[in-house]
């Protein structure tokens, strides 16, 4: 009977089978299917709002799917728990780290479970369990370091380590590369490849399609809360993942390039940041039209160099010129008084006010335009100028009274460009302007890019997605470490290039 | 060329001992106003002050130590004073000498002293399980919904402490042996260590090893350095919290019977306020209103350095409503160079 059982089942680890699940007015899940073989990576993409994380959340049983089957080793579950999940051997590495980071690593690794001695926490034993963790997978760290003192891709294996200390059969990560190195990266999928040998399944979410068809073996792709295809990697390339994603086929994924650039706008010269370690003697001139790319791996501080010129970050020396003209920005206000505008990266933290509407959302840096001779804020020109950014944007939203939160990253980041766009910049400094955004939308904020180029903006774009910066911009700059390894021509560059500077100075 | 090594050294240890100097601020702050103390009056420094610095520190370590394991959460107690005043009041009412001619309960028998103590430790613990239930289930803030209990609580005592026929009159005439617990002393070796000083050091202890060496000490580092990691950890947010608000109330309730034990009386506004000392104590300890750090040894001195600046400030005449305002400027003080550490220089 039982052998039976596992003979229908034994080529799936985790089965789920006729998922559904419905929220008001959404059909978030529609029949899904989703089957993991035991030792596989298996890729699960998807633009966002495809239903990924929904599927996730109802294998670990934060909703509850409405219809469907969920078998793990031919086992029906359904957990209700996220502890209940972990016990199975279910775990999952989240996209933002889940730590207590004033706690140390063990634990964190151990939290929730701590193995007791009579009536006390035994220390050693945990010590000595993560030791052996640590040394099965290669992780040199020390299990009593603090956990805010590690790099984000150390407490990434510590979270994988936790997973492994579950004794998981499958693991989910999400996004885990989002802000690793490139030799991070090859670390982790090292770690991935030794879990596989251990007959670990992994359920790979991620957006880089690249790693996708370097690390997987299997790839679903979801579109619109319903299963679209499960395929070998083997057989698939990117444009073809990306035309089940997007369900046509994107023959051109960067629009077309229109603007022209001009007379140099913005000059920097020898730009060092008070606080180190940061950017040290960045120089480099920016066009009117033109689209400046800055690559650079993580930690090689692309984000101070517009930090300091928007103000918001001490600079100790270092010029800035606009049209000839000598500026100093210490100030945010100051900068947006001198027709700087920056689009943060963090867009939850830094960008968005999340609880409140698309009105404020849109003139909150701009405040000052809005209050007529009474004092009093002038709301007919607050509607006009709303609508607008949602008009010249084509942000999606039932109304100007819509919660920014509740619309899709796309959408959101939109609005902030727009925002930007009421000061009527001359330099519009965008910080990875599409991350977290799906690929449908990402082509409507190039568009709207190389659009204010046109217009004769200045703009820079800092960017980690390299398809991007060749795609759109006119020239990169790259950082190492913090500094300028070097300014090409995008026309003239190659991928290999911009990677060889990257590491120029490390 | 030798000029320039002995520069060299001189800025070195110049950032060396600034950045030692905002590590210890609050134990400088401490040093400094000590040492203006004993210029004026050298006399403060004796083993009497000592002891009596100590002796009045013990309640109010108790306390902090139980708001200290509920900041740490996150969590903050406005009601820990009124609770240390019912308890006072409750304990006081059932321990009064049998020859006192205004007994609250007249026929009352002489109880064993542990059962009153036990009893309003239960009362206050049951009062501390409400607002844990309060933060835990219904979802309140802890500085509302312990707002609220404060104020339920001073009602409640207030009800039972003024009944006829003796209306609000302060409880007194309590049994000596009641009294003796906490006025009196052992005498260790020549010297005379109080007794309160040694419930302080036990509950220190106990809280120590609760903090550091079991789960639930772990698990409230963690619920309160981050709730949501905890909860997909498979830590019980809702019974840490519960916990860890009852320990507390426990803890407000041995403080309250021992104050009316030291004082020798109480009211209805015994305990007024010192939750405030005591969170004050907490913060200048190093305890973190963000949640996740905080150490026993911290909250400790915390309540030592308030303590030694009451007594001190007292003791070379300082005008008392100067006191306050030296207090409330060296919590703002301490904190402020204490923060200096953790902001992030851009």
């Amino acid at each position: 009977m039982q052998n039976a059982a596992l003979k229908h089942h034994g080529e799936y680890l985790l089965e789920m089978v006729g998922i559904s699940k419905e929220f008001p007015g959404v059909r978030a899940l529609d029949n899904v299917q989703f089957k993991v073989r035991p030792g596989t990576v298996h890729a699960l993409m998807g633009e966002n709002g495809a239903g990924k994380s929904t599927l996730m959340k109802c294998l670990f049983g934060i909703y509850h799917t409405d219809s469907g089957e969920i078998y793990l080793s031919g086992k029906k579950i359904r957990f209700t728990t996220a502890r209940q999940a972990l016990d199975n051997g279910v775990s999952m590495v989240h996209q933002e780290l889940n730590q207590v980071r004033q706690r140390n690593v063990m634990d964190n690794i151990w939290l929730g479970r701590y193995p007791k001695k009579g009536l006390f926490v035994d220390e050693d034993k945990m010590y000595e369990d993560t030791r052996k963790i640590f040394n099965e997978l290669d992780i040199r760290l020390d299990p009593r370091e603090k956990v805010e003192k590690l790099s984000v891709s150390e407490m990434q294996m510590v979270e994988i380590a936790k997973a492994v200390s579950y004794h998981s059969k499958v693991i989910v990560m999400d996004e885990p590369t989002s802000s690793l190195t490139e030799k991070e990266v090859n670390h982790l999928f090292t770690i991935i490849r030794a879990l596989k040998e251990k007959q670990v399944s992994i359920i790979y979410i991620s957006h880089k399609m690249e790693e996708i068809l370097q690390i997987s073996d299997e790839v679903t792709v979801m579109r619109d809360g319903k299963w679209i295809a499960t395929k070998p990697a083997k057989e698939l390339t990117t444009d073809m993942i990306i035309s089940l994603m997007v369900g046509r086929d994107l023959t051109n994924r960067f629009p077309e390039k229109t603007n022209m650039p001009g007379e140099t706008i913005l000059k920097v010269e020898g730009l060092t940041a008070t606080y180190q370690p940061s950017i040290q003697d960045v120089s480099f001139e920016l066009r009117k039209g033109e689209i400046l790319g800055i690559a650079g791996l993580v930690g090689s501080k692309r984000t101070d160099i517009v930090e300091s010129l928007f103000g918001i970050r001490h600079v100790s020396s270092g010029d800035v010129y606009l049209h000839g003209k000598k500026v100093k920005n210490s100030t945010a206000e100051e900068a947006i008084r001198n027709r700087f505008a920056l689009v943060t990266e963090e867009r939850r933290s830094t960008g968005i006010f999340n609880i409140l509407n698309i009105s404020f959302n849109s003139i909150v840096a701009n405040l000052g335009e809005y209050f007529g001779s009474t004092g009093l804020i002038d709301e007919e020109k607050c509607k006009k100028d709303t609508k607008w950014v949602i008009d010249s944007m084509s942000v999606k939203t039932p109304s100007q009274r819509t919660l920014i939160g509740s619309l899709s990253g796309g959408n959101q980041q939109k609005v902030i460009l727009g925002r930007w766009l009421l000061t009527q910049p001359e330099i519009l400094m965008l910080d990875e302007p599409t991350r977290g955004i799906d690929v449908g939308a990402k082509y409507e904020i190039y568009k709207l890019i190389i659009a204010l180029a046109s217009e004769g903006k200045g703009i820079m774009m800092i960017s980690s997605e390299m398809p991007e910066l060749l795609g759109i911009t006119d020239r990169i700059l790259v950082m190492s470490n913090g500094r300028v390894a070097g300014i090409v021509e995008t026309r003239e560059t190659t991928q290999e290039e911009i990677l060889r500077l990257s590491a120029k100075y490390l | 060329m030798l000029s320039k090594v002995s520069n060299r050294l001189k800025s070195l240890t110049g950032k060396d001992a600034a950045a030692w100097a905002m590590n210890n601020a609050i134990f400088l702050v401490l040093l400094v106003l000590l040492l203006v103390i004993i210029a004026i009056s050298p006399d403060f420094v004796s083993i009497n002050n000592f002891r009596n610095i100590l002796t009045q520190a013990s309640t109010r370590i108790i306390i902090a130590l139980g708001i200290g394991g509920l900041i740490i959460t996150q969590g903050t107690d406005l009601s820990a004073g009124r609770m240390v005043g019912l308890a006072a009041v409750i304990s006081a009412s059932l321990l009064q000498a049998a020859e006192y001619p205004y007994r609250m309960y007249p026929d009352l028998p002489m109880l064993p002293i542990f059962v009153p103590i036990l009893l309003v430790a239960a009362i206050t613990g049951f009062f501390g399980l409400i607002n844990g239930f309060i933060i835990s289930k219904l979802k309140v803030t802890p500085f509302i919904a312990t707002l609220g209990t404060m104020i339920i609580i001073y009602g409640v005592n207030s009800i039972y402490f003024d009944r006829p026929p003796y209306g609000a009159q302060p409880i007194g005439g309590l049994s000596q042996s009641y009294m003796d617990i906490a006025q009196g002393s052992i005498n260790l070796g020549g010297f005379m260590i109080p007794f309160l000083v040694i419930y302080a050091a036990l509950v220190t202890l106990f809280i120590w090893v609760l903090w550091n060496k079991t789960r639930f000490g772990k698990n409230i580092y963690a619920v309160g350095g981050n709730p949501e990691a905890a909860v997909v950890s498979g830590v019980n947010l809702v019974r840490t919290i519960l916990t860890v608000y009852v320990i507390a109330g426990v803890l407000y309730g041995f403080a309250g019977a021992l104050e009316a034990a030291r004082v020798g009386s109480a009211t209805n506004n015994t305990g007024n306020m010192y939750e405030l000392d005591a969170i004050a104590a907490c913060v200048v300890g190093g305890v973190s209103f963000s949640g996740g750090i905080g150490t026993v040894s911290g909250v400790v001195t915390g309540v030592l350095i308030f303590q030694v600046i009451n007594y001190g400030l007292a003791f070379i005449g300082v005008n008392p409503y100067l006191q306050y305002i030296i207090k409330g400027l060296i919590i703002i003080t301490a904190v402020a160079i204490d923060t200096r550490k953790y902001i992030k220089k851009k």
